[in-house]
């Protein structure tokens, strides 16, 4: 594959990272907004 | 072979290959089958398939639902001891590609199984196909990362296993998102919010599996070292899988595990309950699902957290911390409720959720410091049916000594009590444990042309 050729290109990384980071973050984010009820 | 692309083979890292790539592919896996610890979303719903606003004759019963979780957690445990070894022969490609199809095939075949309204076709798509696909896609990334990062193993396994505890924060609101979207006022969306999801975590798991890649045979990060000076319970050799097992320290390791995992496991099966029964009138159950999804965030930052800490301080040394700060915290819990203190509460179940986590994320660095990096995937493997153990324990503890205690007279505000007592006086159980572990006597450790060793690639 290319990027085992050409090495790994910083668009790769940043790629790979937010599509998992993008997911993760909105499911913490609906969490805190459900846990904030606790402290109301 | 159509599918040579997966042979550990093709999946050897050429230079230049930056190792950043391999946690996001393993998040891929365990962002998807942390999904597990949302499937109570749809239990609610499942009751009420066939009379849609409330449940009517012949709709299925909690009770029977609840073994759905209970199945594939079991077959999770089995399926990580059978297929370790395979898993860490074949490498993490064909391990992934295969727990994506186990886990979507899971999905589709519940969603068979809600449509013709068959619950045994829910226990063998959910319960065993799905179990299957949890266990090796658990284990799948583990012993990758470890040998991509040997300057930071716990840090590198702790990102892919905070993965398995955050993956429920997307499955829960995606489900009910979705459950919403598909369902009518004379139908409810069960079955294709199974497919929906099903698909979509094919896609994330296979991209997770075209991006992993194994570092080369020898291969070192750049300005990295190992340690010269022996330290006494990190091991420079390998030991073979089926040995592993023959040793104390598994054994040692596995009941630190058990114990570790049992002590939270029931609490956060009965957090919400405990939360509205500790402070009647204070927490609301709006309050308490807020409880549960901040311990829920806890459990996956500890995972994280602890485990990198694990890098720095040593392995044996964060479990004594898990076993001692427990301690403390679960004596400490009921003297939170007599004292009416909901944020000294709260603040202990975070810690303790926290370690809870963390003992998930750190035992694989324990065992890769015990037994190797060669069959440490394997190892874990077997390790796992200690969470299969602590599965039951756990809220067979909470919920039988509750009920027990309120059948005697006791109030529900205190009915908590003696199973906080009885889960500390586990984790100094677990201390002992861990304290007796020793470095692996070099008699387990595997010789340079062994026979197995030739049998075994990569």
């Amino acid at each position: 594959m290319a990027n085992d050729q050409n090495g790994t290109t910083s668009l790769q990384l940043a790629a790979a990272w937010i599509f998992v980071g993008i997911p993760l973050a909105w499911g913490v984010w609906e969490t805190l907004a459900n846990a904030m009820k606790l402290f109301s | 072979m159509a599918l040579s692309f997966l042979d550990r083979e093709r999946t050897v890292a050429k230079s230049g290959f930056n190792r950043w790539m391999v946690p996001p592919a393993a998040l891929c896996m365990h962002l998807c089958i942390g999904q597990a610890y949302a499937f109570s979303v749809f239990n609610l719903p499942m009751t009420k398939l066939l009379g849609i606003t409330q449940s009517a004759p012949g709709d299925w019963k909690l009770t029977e639902l609840g073994w759905i979780f209970s199945i594939a957690i079991v077959f999770l445990g089995l399926s990580a001891a059978v297929f370790g070894r395979w898993v860490e022969e074949g490498g993490p490609r064909r391990a992934m590609f295969t727990a994506g199809l186990c886990w979507t095939l899971g999905f589709l075949v519940s969603a068979v199984g809600v449509y013709s309204h068959q619950l045994w076709l829910i226990y063998l798509g959910y319960g065993v196909l799905g179990g299957i696909g949890l266990g090796i896609g658990y284990i799948s990334p583990v012993s990758t990362l470890i040998k991509w990062f040997p300057d930071r193993p716990g840090m590198a396994t702790g990102m892919a296993i905070m993965g398995f505890g955050g993956g429920a924060f997307i499955a829960s609101p995606l489900s009910v998102w979705l459950m919403q979207k598909f369902s009518t006022p004379t139908h409810i969306g069960v079955a294709e919010t199974f497919i929906a999801m099903g698909l979509i975590y094919l896609c994330f798991t296979w991209v997770g599996a075209a991006i992993v890649r194994v570092p080369a045979p020898g291969w070192l990060p750049a300005g990295y070292t190992p340690p010269v000076q022996a330290q006494k319970l990190i091991t420079k050799n390998d030991v073979f899988v089926y040995d592993a097992v023959k040793t104390p320290q598994f054994w040692l390791i596995w009941w630190v595990l058990c114990l570790n995992v049992t002590a939270g496991i029931g609490v956060l099966g009965q957090a919400s309950a405990m939360s509205q029964e500790m402070f009647p009138g204070r927490v609301t159950p709006a309050a308490a699902a807020g409880f549960v999804g901040l311990i829920s965030l806890f459990n996956m930052l500890g995972r994280f957290f602890w485990a990198s800490t694990s890098d720095l301080i040593g392995r044996k040394n964060t479990y004594f911390c898990f076993f001692a700060i427990g301690t403390v915290l679960y004596i400490l819990v009921p003297q939170t409720g007599s004292m009416g203190s909901v944020t000294l509460f709260v603040l202990c179940f975070l810690v303790i959720l926290s370690m809870y986590g963390g003992g998930f994320a750190t035992v694989p660095a324990y065992l890769k410091d015990m037994f190797g990096t060669r069959y440490v995937g394997a190892i874990h493997g077997m390790l796992l049916t200690a969470w299969s153990m602590a599965g039951v324990l756990g809220p067979v503890l909470v919920n039988y000594i509750r009920e027990y205690q309120i059948n005697n007279g006791v109030p529900k505000a205190q009915a908590y009590n003696t199973t906080m007592y009885i889960m500390a006086g586990l984790l100094v159980i677990g201390f002992i444990c861990n304290a007796l572990v020793r470095a692996v006597h070099e008699r387990h450790h595997l010789k340079a042309g062994d026979a197995r060793v030739a049998m075994a690639r990569g």
